[in-house]
């Protein structure tokens, strides 16, 4: 089936993760707490999508031993502020769904975790993410001409789910001189789960100066050169964005276009390939 | 192709040119008075100025226009004298012209008109036949006549010489009045049409001019050529008929339009005859609906039905004058003009903007579209055009100067005031027009002042006959006059009809639709394109229509390609979908998709020009908000050029919900703060009352709902009433009177209250007052909802029946003719019928209707005799023409006449009122202070509808009603009170002047004595407001005053210092803070008449503050904020985490403020 780019924005947009909540058992419950069920997208934010499952879990938690929710999969406290889709392809892609994390309501992990007290820290981490991007794409000037409103426009189409809402907007943000052939710098993160710093962010042009179009190889090749196999070696690492690996012909440019998250960002997650 | 002009007269009866080049319609700035009409050619422009002269404007050019006088000095000989002037008796003049038949001496020469100069003095013309005399210029013969030669022979007897002198025409550039004629005509012109300068090869300034009187003849101007411009006088041309239009094109075409709809062709026009032989008749192109304009080229006939639709004639030429048939053409127009090279002008009978056909080639003579021609003025205030920086700011109109008052708008105030009472209020603001603080412009303000609606020739021509003298004293009499038909005649009340009819001034259908959103574009009543060489490969830059700029859904969509990495993106999503998504669709979403959506089809005011209303779908989407309130988004979504696209607002961000219902639309304003800014709202039309109140009813709950906001309104709220009627309630936050950072008054949020009233007043404990269009008192009960507001967003108790009424006014209009007298056959062109009072409009008996489907008719049409300027026994006034000063007695120069019919009509709604019987009000008012228990007293002051001042007993928080009035004696009626949180009583009486009310205390609740204190230099005083301390009043040239010097032992203060000008209406609360109704504000896409504002600045040591903040506009009348008691918080901190816009008000209804006033 011959697809539209356009489709490839509403693919990542509609992304989900089946997710099964399940109350960590050093709680004390009142009743058996049963475990929660809700589908993720994969483009939010944790703490912007789980006041149900906070409800949920709070009608059985001990109401005097309820603290700030947070949650953890396999021991890894998940950070809020990393699109949810990372996370999961991160921490848990070669996972059996439905993705199993475990809430908690107390021993706030502090000095992994940022705290998130209200949706308006969840907005303004996105809105900065979005004018950091823009910052490298186009020297601000996008954003910075933008009114408050259309800001408003992002946050509102993200938060409520509206892909046409906020597509309206970010179309400018996407917007580039053609003769320019893309951004000024692809905003980009590479996470990996071996690493200790938490992602690799550096300046990097679309199109190199003999004037061809980088390409994610060309990436990773300067910013991560362990993730791509040796000749003739095995593949030890998959390059995965958003649950997908796209071929490390593909343009960056493109990639930046259509595979970003709505914070603009390229996330682009390198784990180990699975040993069967 | 070199620069020329296209020419139009605004409504007013301004002239504009527009240049080929250029991109902004241009005052001429020379036109001293207004004018009705235009006919342009390209050397010069002719009009007919509210005079009804016919005045002529020669432009500048390198070819000066002279014209040489000659006349010759004769000479006999004789023996004793040699040549002497004594000639034979059988001998021609001494002085004579070159015939010598005729007798011209040297001072019979005269300059035709003042436009003229002469250039010298006369000299004899030193030259004969090309070569010099050299001798004083004299040419000697036998006898006379005979011929001449340069030498004196020894038989010449007579002798003779040329004198010459040169006069210059200098009225270049300048409206100049044409001489009159020697006899003078019958009737003023009503139509006037130039051309024919194709007709034969004269050099450029020969023209044929063509004009129409007022009873039908038509006139040819003889002997216009370049060096005599103004022509020689008028003849008339017998007619068969009576005609009201006549249009002349550039070669031998000459149409007119008769009184009975058919057109007339003038035929046998030649060179050598340009003003025809005879005339042959062609029917209206439609049989049922007669022609009213027609317009015509070199080789077209335009005309135009009574029906304003618009025919183009087929086959028309030199040889076939008369053509061949009609062919029915789109777009409807009041006017029509043709103009070089047959491109074709019109005036859109809606919007009234010029459009320019397109397309109109020699072979394609009808053309292909109408298109607006949307430059801005100079002079306008805003325009639509893209350069920010025309932008004025939107304290543009207020200054700090005094407004004088003027001879003009002295008789205005005066006439004003008796007409207004009943309030025609059919809409608010909307007057396209700008106004700088010169005499001359103010008074084309005052003039929209009238409720006459007139244009400002009415007023200018008022001037003209009265400057001279003192006033006729019919005019300063008109007071007294309505005052017995009147008991009241000023207060408060009046006040906002005025302001009412102030803003009423555009009754134009789109001003009528058009009340919130005012829109200044220009209004037209001609075009002549005459002088406009364009064709249709010139490039003009007069349709830069602002497109505002739309999100579109449109996304940057590339072609789909068959590279492998995007095919390996596509399979590789499509098998994520799979692996993660489809197994598990029976899980719940993470996001609640929006709870509920309301769609429906409506009609939006598009936001870019032209402006109409376009078909859109509206759908209203709620969702639980981020906070666990509810929230919404509205989406419009329109087409655009074919292309899809929308446009959307938050609910939490709009600040109000305007109902606008007149009679052809069920529409709402929707204001967010930005929308606020631009005085420009969203505006929407449902197809039925019904499901317009549906959606208003549903838009409302969902904006309270997303500000957490129920019940009935604070005790602190502020009220403001709107020119229909509407009422509003704001919650203030604590921060709005904060130092130095108040919170923006265009983010208040308003919520409706049911009834209907022209005044509210209120105080701190709660107790709230209203006095309908018809005088009633009513006292608030506490409910909240009524109206619209059903359900839940109502109160089931408190809730009563409200009734309001008012008058509804249309004239009766006729023209003079000779056989039958004044009768119903008026000027189809000039004005209807039976109009509204601009006369623009069509508004007879029986399609009238009453202004809102709210309103229902309670009496039948009677003729209202209570006119300003008075009326004969049937209630006629009288004029020359059409729209002129009328009176109330026929001369013999009055060929029109006018009567005023007025109907009643009632409004029946609902709200939280109960009427307080039987006293009709004009103003009340309210002690600002905080009562200390539910029994205390609350002293109440009011004016009643005859001008008495009035004490109320037994209010209190329970019994807000009260129980009965005292009556305080006065020595003249007043109009207006005030309470301050002092008991300090302030009061304007009737004739301008202030009082103060000593003594009054709780033990003596109506005091003792009223003091004298006298207005202002030169101005009127007609409201007045107290506070805690300040005292501000505001009189009838819209100045706003201080008192200086009010201390506890010297209450009345010293004398009054000017605040600013450009105010309505004031309220002053009882923290000393300052709000208004300023008259007009300006936004950054258009300007708001009527529009609430707040003093910034306000302090303690300060209470004359320094700025206004521009809040809520487009047709508010009053606003009080006495009860907003609420001490800002002492420091101010910005919230860090809340965008402020949104932040959510406080929460309501809860007893914020005991102690608040110090009274």
């Amino acid at each position: 089936i011959m697809a539209d780019d356009k489709d490839v924005l509403r693919d990542v947009w509609f992304g989900r993760i089946p997710t099964c909540f399940i109350l960590n058992q050093d709680e004390v419950t009142e009743r058996e707490a049963e475990p929660y069920y809700l589908l993720l997208p994969r483009v939010s934010y944790l703490t912007l999508v789980t006041d149900k499952v906070k409800k949920h879990f709070h009608k059985v938690v001990r109401t005097d031993d309820v603290e700030e929710m947070w949650l953890e999969y396999e021991g890894t406290p998940l950070k809020w502020h990393y699109p949810i889709g990372v996370l999961f392809d991160l921490h848990a892609s070669n996972t059996v769904l439905p993705w199993s994390i475990t809430v908690h309501f107390k021993n706030f992990p502090d000095r992994d975790l940022l705290h998130c007290p209200s949706n308006s820290v969840i907005e303004a981490h996105f809105m900065s993410s979005i004018k950091e991007a823009d910052a490298l794409k186009h020297k601000s000037q996008v954003v910075n001409d933008m009114q408050k409103k259309d800001h408003k426009q992002l946050w509102m189409g993200l938060q409520n789910d509206k892909f046409d809402q906020f597509w309206a907007m970010n179309r400018k943000l996407m917007e580039y001189p053609t003769e320019e052939g893309g951004f000024r710098y692809i905003p980009f993160r590479i996470y990996q789960t071996m690493s200790d710093r938490p992602f690799i962010q550096k300046l990097f042009r679309p199109v190199s100066p003999e004037g061809n179009m980088h390409t994610l190889g060309d990436l990773l090749k300067e910013m991560c050169p362990a993730a791509l196999p040796n000749d003739g070696e095995q593949k030890r690492y998959q390059v995965v964005i958003h649950g997908i690996e796209p071929l490390l012909e593909t343009p960056l440019q493109w990639l930046s276009e259509h595979l970003s998250h709505p914070d603009n960002f390229l996330h682009i997650c390198v784990t180990p390939v699975p040993s069967d | 192709m070199p620069v020329s002009l296209l020419w139009a007269v605004d409504v007013y009866g301004r002239v504009y040119s527009l240049s080929t080049a250029g991109q902004l319609w241009e005052q001429c700035h020379d036109a001293q008075m207004e004018f009705k009409r235009v006919t342009a050619a390209q050397q010069c422009c002719w009009g007919i100025a509210c005079d009804n002269n016919i005045y002529l404007n020669v432009h500048a050019s390198d070819l000066p226009v002279r014209y040489q006088e000659e006349t010759y000095e004769n000479q006999r000989w004789n023996p004793i004298d040699g040549f002497s002037d004594r000639l034979l008796p059988s001998d021609r003049w001494q002085w004579s012209d070159v015939t010598g038949l005729q007798h011209q001496p040297l001072d019979n020469f005269r300059i035709p008109s003042d436009s003229w100069e002469w250039e010298g003095d006369w000299y004899a013309d030193e030259n004969f036949e090309g070569e010099p005399t050299e001798k004083g210029g004299w040419t000697y013969a036998i006898d006379f006549p005979a011929t001449y030669t340069k030498d004196k022979k020894w038989n010449s007897c007579v002798r003779r010489r040329r004198w010459l002198r040169y006069r210059r025409y200098k009225a270049m550039d300048t409206w100049a009045k044409i001489p009159p004629q020697q006899t003078t005509l019958p009737d003023p012109f009503s139509d006037i049409s130039c051309g024919g300068w194709e007709i034969n090869e004269e050099p450029r300034g020969r023209l044929s001019l063509w004009a129409v009187s007022l009873q039908g003849k038509v006139w040819f101007r003889e002997g216009i050529y370049h060096h005599n411009p103004e022509g020689s006088f008028w003849e008339d041309i017998p007619l068969p008929g009576e005609v009201v239009q006549i249009s002349c094109g550039p070669g031998d075409l000459v149409w007119a339009v008769l009184w009975e709809g058919q057109l007339m062709v003038r035929e046998g026009i030649s060179r050598d005859c340009p003003k025809g032989t005879t005339w042959a008749v062609v029917d209206s192109p439609n049989p049922d609906v007669g022609a009213t304009h027609v317009a015509v080229g070199n080789n077209v006939v335009w005309a135009l039905t009574k029906d304003n639709k618009v025919w183009f004639r087929r086959g028309v030429n030199s040889h076939n004058p008369c053509g061949s048939g009609w062919i029915s053409m789109v777009g409807e127009m009041i006017m029509i003009n043709v103009g070089l090279n047959d491109q074709v002008l019109g005036i859109g009978s809606q919007d009234r903007a010029v459009y320019f056909r397109q397309g109109v080639t020699s072979s394609e003579l009808s053309g292909k579209t109408w298109r607006a021609i949307t430059v801005p003025r100079d002079g306008d205030r805003s325009h639509s055009s893209a350069s920010a920086g025309s932008l004025q700011s939107a304290g543009c109109y207020f200054c700090g100067e005094v407004r004088a008052q003027s001879v003009v708008s002295d008789v205005e105030s005066d006439t004003e005031k008796g007409s207004t009472d009943g309030a025609s209020c059919l809409v608010a603001s909307s007057s396209p027009e700008s106004f700088v603080d010169s005499p001359a412009t103010a008074s084309s303000l005052n003039s929209s002042l009238t409720e006459n609606q007139e244009r400002p020739q009415e007023r200018a021509f008022l001037l003209v006959h009265q400057s001279g003298g003192p006033l006729d004293p019919q005019w300063s009499n008109v007071d007294l006059e309505e005052a017995q038909g009147h008991p009241v005649q000023t207060g408060a009340v009046l006040d906002s009809a005025d302001t009412c009819s102030l803003s009423s001034v555009a009754t134009y259908t789109l001003a009528m639709e058009d009340p919130y959103g005012a829109d200044e574009h220009p209004l037209w009543a001609w075009v002549s394109g005459g002088g406009c060489s364009v064709d249709s490969h010139s490039q003009l830059n007069w349709f830069n229509s602002m497109v505002q700029s739309v999100q579109s859904m449109n996304l940057s969509v590339t072609p789909a390609q068959t590279a492998a990495w995007r095919r390996q993106i596509f399979e590789q999503l499509s098998e994520r979908t799979k692996r993660e998504i489809d197994n598990f669709r029976h899980y719940e979403q993470a996001i609640e998709q929006s709870v509920w959506v309301k769609k429906g089809t409506m009609q939006w005011w598009r936001d870019w020009k032209p402006h109409k209303w376009i078909d859109v779908h509206f759908a209203l989407e709620q969702f639980s908000g981020s906070e666990g309130n509810k929230d919404g988004i509205l989406f419009i979504y329109y087409n655009f050029y074919e292309e899809k696209k929308y446009l959307h607002a938050f609910i939490n961000e709009v600040t109000i919900l305007v109902p606008v219902l007149n009679d052809s639309k069920h529409s709402f304003a929707i204001y967010t703060p930005e929308r606020t800014k631009q005085r420009w709202p969203i505006r929407l039309a449902a197809a039925t009352e019904l499901e317009m109140q549906d959606w208003l009813a549903l838009l409302s709950d969902s904006c309270c709902d997303s500000r957490v906001i129920q019940g009935p309104p604070s005790k602190q709220a502020i009220w403001s009433v709107t020119c229909k009627g509407d009422i509003f309630v704001s919650e203030p936050s604590p921060s709005l009177e904060a130092m130095p950072y108040p919170s923006p008054c265009d983010q208040m949020f308003w919520r409706q209250v049911g009834g209907h009233l022209r005044v509210v007043e209120c105080n701190s404990v709660g107790i709230v007052w209203g006095i309908g269009y018809d005088h009633t008192a009513w006292v608030y009960t506490g409910g909240y909802g009524g109206g619209i507001f059903q359900g839940l967003s109502s109160s089931t108790d408190n809730i009563y029946t409200q009734v309001d009424a008012k008058s509804v006014y249309i004239y009766e209009n006729q023209r003079w003719n000779p056989v039958s007298g004044y009768t119903n056959r008026g000027l189809p062109t000039d004005r209807y019928m039976w109009s509204d009072a601009s006369g623009l409009h069509e508004c007879t008996k029986t399609n009238m209707k009453p202004p809102s489907p709210q309103w229902t008719w309670v009496s039948d049409w009677a003729i209202d005799y209570s006119v300003s300027g008075g009326t004969d026994r049937e209630g006629w006034q009288y004029a020359a023409d059409f729209p002129a000063s009328y009176h109330g007695y026929k001369t013999l120069k009055d060929f029109v006449r006018r009567r005023r019919w007025a109907r009643k009509c009632k409004l029946t709604t609902t709200g939280p009122w109960q009427e307080i019987p039987p006293i009709s009000l004009s103003d009340v008012t309210i002690l600002p202070c905080a009562a200390q228990s539910s029994v205390d007293v609350v002293p109440l002051w009011a004016i009643s509808n005859k001008g008495d001042v009035l004490c109320r007993l037994g209010v209190t928080t329970l019994t807000p009603a009260g129980s009965s009035w005292l009556h305080v004696g006065t020595d003249q009626p007043f109009k207006s009170i005030s309470i301050g949180a002092a008991s300090q009583v302030w009061a304007i009486a009737k004739d301008g002047s202030a009082f103060y009310r000593g003594s009054v205390s709780p033990q003596s609740p109506a005091g003792d004595c009223w003091y004298h204190i006298p207005s202002p230099a030169k101005q009127k005083l007609k409201q007045v407001s107290v506070g805690r301390t300040s005292v501000y009043t505001v009189d009838e040239n819209g100045n706003l005053w201080y008192r200086q010097g009010v201390t506890p032992s010297y209450p009345q203060g010293s004398s009054w210092e000017h605040i600013s000008n450009n105010v309505r209406k004031v309220s002053v609360g009882p923290l000393d803070q300052v709000w208004i109704i300023a008259d007009k504000v300006q936004g950054s896409q258009s300007l708001s008449c009527g529009t609430v504002c707040h003093r910034l600045g306000v302090q303690p040591m300060e209470p004359k503050g320094q700025s206004w903040d521009y809040g809520i506009g487009g047709g508010w009348d009053h606003i009080t904020v006495r009860g907003n008691s609420m001490e800002p918080p002492r420091i101010h901190l910005p919230s860090l985490t809340a965008p402020a816009p949104q932040s959510p008000l406080p929460v309501r209804n809860k007893e914020v403020n005991g102690d608040a006033v110090g009274c």
